[in-house]
């Protein structure tokens, strides 16, 4: 295993392919829980986890089970399902992460146990295993493509929250107040993003 | 049973202006911006999301009263999972071009806000033909949004529409880069805002 090569998909996956600000996903969770800092590092750790663990899960289940002859001497391909069973497992993991948590860590639960019952809500956890899917990435390299899209996550989370807060006291327009500006802000730390494209050709 | 006494026509302006799933309720914002870079894109996103989300308020309100309360949500996700399935299939075979382009945003529509919220919300509580129009206002009201942000992008953003050149000269290049579909959001959300404070005396709908 290539450790340079993980390591690329790492940064390529949170900064240069930034699933929010380059491909915009997540956003409704971006928009939702970025007006404070508390809240923002909150889900950008539950997030983390969540990420690495469902793409770990998803790929054991793609190539051990799903696809041809993978179970056994001529099982059948079911990767045509793919989008139902991917929303199953993440689904199923959240819960059961949910209820665990609950029991052997009531503060950890009480602190990050929100952020969890969102999580089922957000393209990214969704995307990054159907990602790993299309590109055939290995099991490693599928950890740190979730891994890396966790970081990025998180990244934006808290870059935008610390702006927010600070929007709180800003003078805005009636119109524009709440959501709007926060898109033209989004925008604007996008631009600044896109100055992170080319710095890895893969 | 029927919870809800709108028209039929109500129904369906209710999902197009009153609760537009883009700029008045602020959820599944995702797509909205990663599309509509063109209008052939925004489009064909938009009548993905009108048929599933038509559908799933469909089947959902035909099969309410067997499902139980507690396993709602599984049962919910797979029809939709299903129906997404479906229109992910008949777009990877009918209609290639533009699939290459946005599959991946085709099968994250299991993950929008909007579907679920109006099974829940809506088809579960309701009869067959108030949850169809309910489906379909909502899912017109998408697509309207989809409409008029790529319209914007991409005649600013490439001087052109539906892929035809219409301007000649240098075009925005930043429209059609993720920064210019963030401003092109916001800028629609809050001028939509304005037009509801200015004419209709609404307080505007800042969402989150």
């Amino acid at each position: 295993m290539d450790f340079g090569n993980l390591f690329e998909l790492v940064v390529a996956a949170s900064l240069i392919n930034n699933f929010v600000f380059t491909r915009f996903l997540g956003l409704c969770i971006f928009f939702g829980v970025s007006k404070k800092m508390e809240t923002a590092v909150g889900m950008s750790i539950t997030f983390t986890m969540v990420m690495v663990v469902s793409a770990a899960l998803s790929w054991v289940v793609l190539t051990q089970i799903m696809q041809e002859n993978s179970l056994y001497e001529g099982s059948p391909d079911l990767t045509f399902l793919k989008i139902i069973i991917f929303i199953g497992i993440v689904a199923a993991f959240v819960q059961s992460a949910d209820t665990i948590m609950k029991k052997v860590s009531p503060t950890l639960y009480y602190k990050l146990g929100v952020y969890l019952a969102l999580i089922t809500t957000n393209c990214i956890i969704l995307a990054v295993p159907l990602i790993n899917a299309g590109e055939n990435y290995g099991f490693f390299e599928s950890i740190a493509f979730g891994l890396g899209s966790g970081l990025g996550f998180a990244l934006a989370l808290v870059i935008m929250a610390s702006i927010r807060e600070k929007l709180e006291v800003a003078d805005v327009p009636a119109p524009f107040k709440g959501l709007p500006i926060s898109f033209i802000i989004a925008g604007l730390i996008a631009l600044a993003f896109t100055g992170f494209s080319g710095l890895i050709t893969l | 049973m029927s919870v809800n006494q709108k028209s039929n026509w109500e129904l369906l302006k209710n999902g197009m202006f009153g609760e537009n799933t883009i700029f008045r309720m602020a959820i599944s914002l995702c797509p909205s911006i990663a599309v509509t870079n063109g209008l052939q894109n925004g489009v064909a996103l938009g009548i993905a999301v009108m048929f599933v989300q038509t559908m799933v308020n469909v089947t959902v309100s035909l099969i309410r009263s067997f499902i139980h309360p507690k396993i709602r949500i599984p049962i919910f996700m797979l029809i939709i999972a299903g129906y997404v399935t479906i229109i992910d299939m008949l777009m990877s075979t009918y209609a290639r071009p533009i699939y290459k382009e946005i599959g991946l945003y085709i099968q994250i529509i299991v993950a929008f806000a909007s579907i679920f919220a109006r099974a829940e919300v809506f088809a579960s509580k309701n009869k067959l033909v108030p949850s169809f129009f309910d489906g379909l206002g909502m899912g017109i009201g998408f697509l309207l949004a989809m409409v008029v942000i790529s319209f914007f992008r991409e005649l600013l953003g490439k001087g052109e529409l539906w892929g035809i050149s219409l301007v000649s000269g240098n075009p925005l290049l930043i429209m059609i880069l993720p920064a210019g579909g963030f401003m092109a959001v916001g800028l629609l959300m809050g001028f939509f805002n304005w037009v509801d404070m200015k004419f209709f005396g609404g307080k505007g709908a800042s969402g989150v």
